[in-house]
């Protein structure tokens, strides 16, 4: 806990604390039938970081995207430093200094990094041209000033996630934000990056700039904010300094009850089969997988799965697991190696006929492989497993609704409503859909791959049982997670992916952080077993 | 949120899907019948008298319905045809050439035949080969898609060509009744026309086509909200990569899908070949293939939505005739486009295309 | 939602106030003349500078000469040939014509629901029995046909006559025997007048796009132009336009079909076969409006002015009095029937 609330308004500029930056006040918004907003207040302070923290479909996001002139709120104020805005439009959002990063980043991937800053701005000589070199100096300039340092004339489509959203928060500087909202800015970031972002925000912070910080990882939220909103079910239920609170108590606002935050770490499972036989599980042999450029993506990785056992992989993005899980899931052809579930190679076999050997799989991208967003969540229940819910070549639509209203009230879907487009539900509850559907079927094998991503303390609450569970049941689960306690706190053993190899794999009674965030990083190296 | 946990069957409310799925087009058709107000008011003429006159010529008598209806029987097809494809995400622009090869096939099916053959094996026999030689055509883009990853709308648009180039080659070199570029008359599997049953629709080329079109889409229905094969089409169509992900073998079924588009479009031949001129002749088909492309996005590709928007698009073709002498038969096409054109603004679909793919919602 | 639903009520306000704006205006037409005619054109219509154009400045000319009331229906699609054709019938016009003999089956049919009604189709093919005996269309029926072989025979000779090679050139568009008979009629015009000269005949194509092809029009005349030919004599549709392009880019003659398409490459067109499609529309309504209709086949070549060539201020300057007195004595001839030209090859 660093950067306490003490540097709340001493800002540069001067503003103290009797005009907020921002106000909003009893906004209510509806989708239809779904209530984001209801009477959510917001008040936030100049140069403070700001948390807004909530379970997925609270109805922050929304609330941003209202401050930032995207939608208009059916009710309520908005003000920004004391002027009342409400329903301006996005220019006029922007004029006022309102800078939004958004989850998912808005860059042009052809384009420079200089480019993309001056993209809808750009500075012009004789009226047409665009001035690359101007452009390029203002960049490098701001780059400086901030701390946020990218070279302005690489290209978007070679910088990493970190890079990217470096670009994104410049982007919004650029335009002469004095408030920048972030949503969720760490959720693709490595430990490292984090640490970095976090320097930069403090940096803007200790210059003047107001921060909203949306998240529901309360670690960030106790590390880096002075205040605290808390939203549940698109009402505000607490506004809180962080140096008076706790994560327990934050993540009790949150849920509305008391949430246990580490996950039954390693507790030997009672119900683990004794003796399981050698060759059942998951294994992998040599394997090797080539990626869309020619190069080893998977580099003769082996390793196997027992039955009862998690094997956690940690690692920063893109050092193979995605590639990883798509090659065993069937989604990604194998270059060499082999691939045995429970004992029979499946190397070359189809998804469909891994599915059926017992292969359940939680895709890391949830909202592009996981469901089908336009589906019902009924729908979206039996992807996958269509074939077990038709007679002869005809869905037995009672069965499938039948299924539904079970898997929704065992795994707590809401809202509980079996017709409705999984479009419509929150991240967490999308999420479920799919980890019932994985899960509430017979299955041996588990690959998990982010399960827990972008999704509320309740909800991860209720998958990290699931998984302990699917272990202590005998099940075999392969986990990846960019969330290292995570991996920490469900795994039996860890291995860290780093350029397509296992640098490392060690049982996690053994590991720490620290260690596996050396190896993430490649700064030590190693032989995994 | 709902705080409870007891399962509801609601979706939206009624009222408010409804509204969502009438508005839009309603508002086109508007914006359309405006555009053809000025336009026939810049003919000097009255707009309330000629959009009577277009109304009598075609609902208005049983001759003109029945010409609406015969015009609408192909482009249910041709429409049905393109939706079957565009539900699993392909764009089927063949249509031209997959009707004209069907309605080749029941020609030829219907000649081959021998005379005195019944005539519900021989409807039967035609229809099949109709769709055979329409689905043939619609196979050849599914194959290159699936096996070479040929671009399917570049593919079956050279395909139009090149079919219709060879058909035109075979009646004109080989089948044709001297001085006609027309086959001969086919001896059996003759469709009854409308006219049969109700002598008001005497002169009128409807026939029991308008049936077999409502029947296909029918089916068409069926197979897509009903089967499992229609699950697992819509999900390719929607979102590959979750389809592949569920098992669905993606090639499989853009394979199925466009073949089956083809075999639709091929038994729209029927409607000419079988119901009307009871011969096959070159260029029968020309413009219905592209125009059920207007009359799927018109529809929502949804096979009922396709049904009235074949119905409504038959109605201004047939107008255009009705009201030829007080304003140019180009007006018609103009508001033709007119409607196109607000529709695709107006639907979501397609809005949702024009704006790209927006951040996802955490509300 | 809310929004949407508003503007659709304004827009249906819009609507109706549009509706309803100028109600004076009378959306029917004249209603005096003696004799109504209603023409379907071809799929193609207007500005065809070809048949569709020809129908219509006959019909253009009994307008004004003989008062008549025409109307036109330009069709959007095969099915409408049939439905253009029954609109004017069953609106009791006097005479209906079809233009292009793709409206041969659809004239047959409605003219016996319509025996008292006059229908005639131009250029309307004629099937024949077993026996190759000609089966006459309905009692009600003009079959309006044209002798081109006629005019091409008199075009024939003109090439023949004013080229010095001995070699004349011919580009026919689809390989079919309407074209054959320009053909027929073209080799013998030329033979009639230079035995020894040679003929170098081609077609563009089996399918109806021969006629359509202007760049196939042009590689085909400029390798006839290259092999000595002077004057070449297109029966090609638009494909001719390449024809006129070649005889441009090597400062050759070209003949045009059908109209007289001197504007098409003045100065290098000799002249034109022109089909009278105005003339037998015109002739088929004066008919009607003497009383004097009567359904068979009408044959309309040199004698009758169907088919002609085209001799004025514009091209004279390419034709020696001499050649033109020659051509008009072999016209004379076959009127007088005493030349009988093929027409077949």
């Amino acid at each position: 806990m660093t950067g306490g609330p003490a540097s709340t308004g001493e800002s540069a500029r001067g503003q103290t604390s009797a005009v907020p930056a921002i106000r909003m006040e009893g906004i209510d918004k509806s989708f239809g039938a779904i209530r984001a907003n209801r009477g959510t207040s917001v008040e936030v302070m100049p140069g403070e970081i700001h948390a807004l923290v909530g379970e997925n479909g609270a109805g922050k996001s929304t609330l941003m995207r209202i401050l930032g002139g995207l939608m208009k709120p059916d009710a309520g104020h908005v003000e920004v430093n004391g002027r009342d805005v409400t329903g301006w439009s996005t220019n006029e959002a922007i004029a006022a200094g309102i800078g939004i990063v958004h989850q998912h980043f808005m860059l042009v991937p052809t384009l420079t990094v200089a480019e993309n800053l001056v993209l809808g701005c750009e500075p012009k000589t004789r009226g047409i041209v665009l001035d690359y070199k101007r452009a390029a100096e203002d960049v490098r300039k701001l780059s400086t000033e901030t701390g946020l340092v990218i070279a302005p004339d690489r290209l978007i489509s070679d910088l990493s996630v970190g890079e990217a959203q470096r670009v994104e928060i410049l982007k919004v500087l650029f335009r002469g934000a004095r408030i920048l909202v972030l949503d969720e800015p760490t959720a693709v970031l490595s430990p490292p990056e984090v640490r970095e972002l976090w320097t930069v925000l403090r940096r803007l912070r200790d210059k003047g700039d107001t921060i909203v910080l949306i998240t529901h990882r309360l670690d960030e939220v106790v590390e880096i904010s002075n205040t605290i909103t808390v939203m549940r079910a698109g009402q505000t239920v607490a506004r809180v300094k962080t140096s008076e609170t706790t994560p327990a108590e934050i993540a009790r606002l949150m849920v509305g009850r008391e949430v246990s935050l580490s996950a039954g770490k390693r507790v030997q499972p009672s119900g683990r089969p004794a003796g399981p036989q050698p060759d059942q599980g998951l294994e992998a042999r040599n394997l090797i997988v080539v990626g869309s450029r020619g190069i080893r993506v998977i580099d003769d990785v082996s390793f196997s799965v027992k039955p009862g056992e998690i094997l956690g992989i940690a690692g920063v993005e893109g050092n193979g697991q995605t590639e990883l899980i798509e090659a065993l899931a069937g989604l990604r052809p194998v270059f060499a190696g082999d691939i045995l579930i429970d004992g029979v190679d499946m190397t070359r076999r189809s998804v469909a006929q891994r599915h059926d050997a017992g292969l359940s799989h939680i895709p890391e991208d949830r909202q592009r492989r996981g469901l089908i967003l336009e589906y019902t969540v009924a729908n979206n229940l039996i992807l996958g497993v269509q074939k077990y819910f038709s007679r002869r070549g005809i869905i037995d639509r009672t069965r499938v609704m039948e299924n539904a209203i079970q898997e929704i009230s065992s795994f707590d879907i809401r809202p509980p409503n079996p017709v409705l487009a999984a479009r419509a539900l929150s991240g967490g509850n999308q999420q479920k859909i799919i980890v019932a559907r994985e899960m509430g079927r017979e299955f041996s094998v588990l690959l998990a791959s982010q399960p827990t991503r972008g999704v509320d303390v309740g909800a991860i609450e209720f998958i990290h049982q699931q998984l302990l569970d699917a272990r202590a049941q005998g099940k075999a689960i392969l986990l990846v997670s960019a969330e290292l306690n995570e991996v920490l706190a469900l795994s039996d053993r860890v291995a860290v992916m780093y350029r397509g190899k296992f640098a490392v794999m060690m049982p996690a009674a053994e590991a720490s952080e620290e260690v596996l965030g050396e190896y993430m990083i490649g700064t030590k190296k190693g032989n995994a077993a | 949120m709902t705080e409870g946990v007891q399962p509801t069957f609601t979706a939206a409310p009624w009222r408010e899907r409804a509204q969502e799925a009438l508005i839009p087009p309603l508002v086109a058709l508007l914006v359309a019948l405006i555009c053809g107000d000025l336009l026939i008011l810049s003919y000097g003429q009255s707009p309330a008298a000629v959009y009577r006159l277009l109304l009598e010529g075609t609902w208005g008598n049983a001759y003109g319905f029945g010409q609406v209806l015969y015009k609408a029987t192909t482009l249910a097809f041709t429409g049905l045809a393109v939706s079957f494809g565009l539900r699993a995400g392909l764009f089927n622009i063949g249509g031209e050439s997959q009707l004209a090869a069907g309605g080749f096939g029941a020609a030829l099916m219907g000649l081959a035949l021998p005379v005195g053959t019944p005539l519900i094996l021989a409807l039967l026999v035609c229809m099949i080969a109709a769709g055979l030689a329409g689905g043939v055509v619609g196979a050849v883009p599914a194959y290159l898609k699936t096996r070479f990853g040929a671009h399917e709308v570049i593919v079956t648009i050279m395909l139009n060509f090149i079919v219709l180039a060879l058909l035109n080659w075979f009646i004109a070199g080989h089948l044709h009744v001297p001085e006609t570029l027309h086959t001969p008359e086919i001896h059996a599997g003759v469709l009854p026309r409308l006219a049969d049953i109700d002598p008001r629709f005497h002169g009128s080329a409807a026939n029991l086509a308008l049936i077999v079109a409502v029947l296909v889409a029918f089916a068409v229905w069926f197979y897509l909200f009903r089967a499992r094969g229609g699950y697992e089409l819509r999900a390719v169509g929607l979102q590959p990569q979750a389809a592949e992900y569920g098992g669905i073998s993606v090639g499989r079924v853009w394979m199925r899908a466009l073949t089956f588009s083809g075999v639709i479009a091929g038994i729209g031949g029927i409607n000419y070949v079988l119901g009307y001129k009871h011969y096959y002749e070159d260029g029968f088909a020309s413009g219905a293939g592209f125009l059920g492309i207007a009359v799927a996005l018109v529809g929502r590709n949804h096979p009922l939505g396709v049904l009235v928007a074949a119905f409504f698009f038959a109605t201004l073709s047939q107008g255009g005739l009705a009201i030829h002498a007080f304003v140019p038969k180009q007006m018609m096409d103009v508001l033709q486009g007119v409607v196109i054109l607000a529709v695709a603004m107006a639907v979501p679909e397609v809005r949702r295309i024009l704006r790209g793919a927006r951040g996802r919602s955490d509300a | 939602m809310r929004k949407l639903i508003l503007v659709t009520f304004l827009l249906l306000a819009v609507h109706i106030a549009l509706l309803f704006t100028r109600r004076n205006a009378k959306a029917e037409g004249k209603e005096t003349s003696p004799v109504r005619v209603g023409i379907v054109l071809d799929v193609g219509g207007r500005g065809d500078k070809s048949f569709n154009d020809g129908a219509y400045a006959g019909a253009d000319s009994a307008t004004k000469m003989l008062g008549s009331n025409i109307r036109f229906i330009e069709p959007g699609e095969g099915a409408d040939r049939e439905a253009g054709l029954r609109l004017l019938a069953a609106e009791g016009m006097n005479l209906v014509i079809g233009v292009g003999f793709i409206f041969t089956d659809d004239l047959a049919n409605l003219a016996k629901e319509y025996p008292n009604t006059a229908f005639a189709g131009i250029d309307y093919a004629l099937a024949t029995d077993a026996n190759g005996n000609v089966i006459p269309p309905p009692p009600n029926v003009a079959a309006l046909k044209f002798r081109e072989e006629e005019g091409s025979y008199l075009v024939g000779a003109l090439a023949a006559l004013v080229s010095h090679s001995k070699k004349v050139g011919f580009v026919g568009g689809m390989d079919i025997p309407l074209i054959h008979k320009f053909e027929a009629g073209y080799r013998a015009g030329i033979k009639k007048v230079c035995p020894d000269c040679e003929v170098i005949v081609q077609y563009a194509g089996v399918t109806p796009d021969a006629f359509k092809n202007p760049g196939k029009g042009k590689e085909l005349a400029l390798s006839q132009y290259n092999q000595g030919v002077e004057v070449i004599f297109h029966a090609a549709g638009s494909t001719g336009q390449g024809v006129f392009e070649a005889a441009r880019a090597t400062n050759k003659l070209a003949i045009g079909v059908d109209s007289d398409q001197n504007d098409d490459a003045p100065g290098h067109v000799l002249t034109s076969m022109v089909k009278g499609v105005n003339t037998a529309t015109f002739d088929a309504i004066s008919r009607v409006q003497n009383h004097t209709f009567k359904g068979g086949i009408y044959s309309f070549g040199l004698k009758e002015g169907g088919v002609g060539y085209i001799y004025d201020s514009r091209n004279r300057g390419l034709i020696p009095d001499g050649v033109r007195a020659r051509v008009e004595e072999l016209k004379q001839e076959i009127i007088a029937g005493r030349i009988k030209v093929p027409s077949t090859r």
